[in-house]
């Protein structure tokens, strides 16, 4: 009886020692929900191409920052960039990964996918609360040709807070100087009107089955879902339709070689969809652990070149290649504590 | 009989005078067994069971107090006047909890309303009027209803009873109190089929199980003896319920009902779905959406900056902590005071 329990010891402690050499390749990350599902499909990926295994936690982006703050993971991941200061701050660098749309998505009896035009105005004032109806005259001077039901508007948000939320909202301040005394931006705000849906799924059910309501969601929903989406207004005048070029229009557009601190709602350029966004990812400057940011460094290079294609696959737009080339040259500013920077190589 | 009901509510006292029950039995083994190692093995039990006790209280010390700390930022800036403001802005960080109190108490109180009726007839049909083949089915379905998780009811209440209850019911009674001054702001807003009625009614379909069950079980402790006699005395089944069964169970009874009470006031995920997650407090309509304690937790604690959002949150739950003591104490208040009547017409 001695001799096996001494074998189930010992059996047990190579376990552990087994788990213990795995677990100093793994690379952890926390954050964002919208970028989740393409994240945990490149991990996949790159753990069948390596062997390394990426864990990566959608906790949401508030939490994502208080944990790479707090060091518990090698990356952290948000929606919503931090302002240049507020990194230097906090000795942390910053990189957009994709590109995502949010987009206006309606049911109204009798109006198709693509024929309702909207500017950032209306919408305001549809969420303020202060376009009420359908027929109602701002609406109709944007669409002459169709029949707009005299019915009031449900609009419907997001209840939880979320990166989808605060560039939406922060288009909304863009536009409307109303919206931005009133409300603001961020990603929960205090709603004036509207009933709150869990998750972008939680939004799209409300849509799909409120008669006459309005909501936002985000590309990939709008894409797999078939939704009945809005033509927005760009800044350029011209009223565009959500879609792949529409996006990489947008992020064309912003000033990356400045910094990434880019928000991208409201770009110019006549193909720019208006209410365009990146997601991010937070690693530290200085870091204890420089294996593991060598291995998240490789991780992010192996999915900026090859990654392109899934991305596209899952309704995520990817990084212009001038952009990409960019932010591998900030890598270099990651370093280990005496100052040597991490090896990708 | 006034003993014997006494001795059966013991069962329903404090969890401290448990534990000492539980002392008490212990100690009889030891005496009878001849046996030292199991002295020594029912001291460690006693030990143990006393641990757990204790460790439950330290936990809820340690629960309190990290919501203290981790609610102080909020506490300090707003101090009570937090549970009497019903901004709650996130870009201008001005917090205020009285939208989500005003919500988890009346979706609770509805949810309440209807369910212990419901239990009531529920319970009583089973111990008193059910046939013995029906019984156990009956029994067994309203249990398993017990089981479904909430989510499920969530999604129900979002997808099926939403549009049924705005359709059939918020519309029908719009038309027919158009006008009236009282009725009328009750029944306002957009038929959405979403707000705190729905809430309620959702929250009712989840405790009624609870509280059906815990009623059943109680009703069915009742010495037949004591029914037999009434209804030997010629009592209806109703009489019996009413004079004989209920006051006998009394203790059990409320006992269930803040069970059910309790879990109406902390359900988070089904809330969520149906509540509407709105912020404001512009008018008392039952159909207007509005948002919970536990539902504004779940929604904005991952995405909430650490500072005063956070705390402001997390105050949220300090006072939904306070208001389940609340219900608790006044329950046993309650029940204390039912207790001393009895004394009194003994």
């Amino acid at each position: 009886m001695n001799s096996t329990l001494r074998i189930a010891i010992l059996s047990m402690a190579g376990v552990l020692a087994l788990a213990a050499t795995a677990s100093a390749q793994d690379v952890t990350g926390a954050g964002a929900s919208f970028p989740a599902p393409l994240y945990a499909k490149w991990a996949s990926d790159y753990n069948k191409a390596t062997g390394v295994k990426i864990n990566y936690q959608s906790v949401g982006s508030g939490a994502g920052i208080k944990q790479i703050d707090s060091k518990t993971v090698d990356f952290g991941a948000s929606d919503m960039p931090l302002k240049d200061d507020e990194l230097a701050k906090k000795g942390q660098l910053q990189f957009p990964t994709v590109i995502g749309g949010v987009i206006p998505v309606i049911n109204v009896k009798g109006i198709a996918a693509g024929q309702l035009k909207l500017n950032g105005q209306v919408l305001g004032d549809i969420y303020l609360g202060k376009i009420s109806k359908w027929n109602d005259p701002a609406i109709k001077a944007l669409n002459a040709s169709l029949a707009l039901p005299d019915a009031a508007i449900s609009p419907v948000r997001r209840a939880d807070g979320s990166g989808t939320t605060f560039i939406f909202t922060n288009y909304l301040s863009k536009v409307s100087p109303d919206w931005k005394a009133k409300v603001g931006e961020g990603t929960a705000v205090n709603w004036p009107t509207g009933a709150g849906g869990k998750g972008n799924e939680g939004v799209a059910a409300f849509v799909g089955r409120l008669p006459n309501s309005i909501g936002y969601v985000e590309y990939a929903y709008v894409k797999q879902n078939k939704m009945t989406f809005a033509l927005m207004q760009n800044a350029a005048g011209k009223f565009v339709a959500p879609e792949e070029k529409a996006f990489k229009a947008a992020a064309a557009g912003a000033e990356w070689s400045k910094s990434f601190y880019q928000i991208l709602t409201n770009q110019p350029g006549a193909d720019s969809w208006p209410i365009t966004g990146a997601t991010f990812i937070l690693m530290h400057k200085v870091q204890d652990k420089p294996a593991q940011a060598a291995a998240t460094l490789k991780f992010f290079q192996w999915a900026y070149e090859g990654g392109d294609k899934t991305a596209s696959d899952l309704d995520y737009v990817p990084m212009p290649a001038v952009v990409k080339t960019q932010i591998e040259k900030t890598w270099g500013e990651i370093k280990d504590g005496s100052g040597k920077a991490v090896a990708l190589k | 009989m006034s003993s014997t009901l006494r001795a059966h509510e013991g069962t329903f006292d404090s969890p401290g005078s448990f534990a000492k029950n539980v002392e008490r039995k212990m100690s009889v083994p030891t005496v009878r067994s001849p046996l030292r190692v199991s002295a020594v093995a029912d001291r460690l039990f006693g030990w143990a069971a006393r641990g757990a006790a204790l460790l439950t209280l330290g936990l809820l010390a340690a629960i309190l107090l990290s919501l203290l700390v981790g609610a102080w930022p909020a506490i300090e800036k707003y101090g009570l006047g937090f549970l009497t403001n019903s901004v709650w802005d996130p870009v201008s960080e001005e917090f205020g909890g009285l939208v989500m109190i005003y919500g988890t108490i009346a979706t609770s109180l509805i949810a309440l309303l209807i369910a212990v009726p419901v239990s009531f007839g529920i319970a009583l049909f089973l111990t008193e009027l059910s046939p013995a083949w029906l019984k156990r089915p009956l029994g067994t379905a309203i249990e398993l209803l017990a089981a479904i998780p909430s989510i499920v009811y969530g999604m129900w209440g979002l997808l099926v009873f939403g549009p049924i209850l705005a359709t059939f019911v918020q519309q029908p009674l719009q038309r027919l109190f158009a006008g009236v001054p009282l009725l009328s702001p009750l029944v306002s807003g957009p038929p959405v089929g979403i707000g705190i009625l729905a809430a309620g009614i959702i929250l009712a379909i989840m405790i009624i199980p609870f509280i059906a069950a815990v009623m059943r079980d109680v009703f069915d402790v009742t010495p037949p003896m004591l029914k037999e006699s009434a209804y030997a005395l010629g009592s209806t089944t109703w009489e019996v319920v009413y004079k004989v069964v209920l006051p006998y169970t009394k203790g059990g009874v409320i006992g269930g009902i803040m069970l059910g009470l309790g879990r109406a006031l902390g359900e988070t995920m089904a809330v969520t779905f149906v509540i509407g997650n709105f912020n404001q407090l512009d008018s008392l309509s039952l159909f207007q959406p509005a948002n919970s304690i536990t539902s504004a937790l779940a929604n904005e604690f991952a995405e909430a900056a650490s500072g005063l959002h956070q705390a402001a949150l997390i105050y949220l739950g300090l006072v939904l902590f306070f208001i389940t003591f609340v219900v608790l104490s006044l329950s046993k208040l309650l029940l204390s005071r039912l207790r001393k009547n009895e004394g009194a017409k003994a």
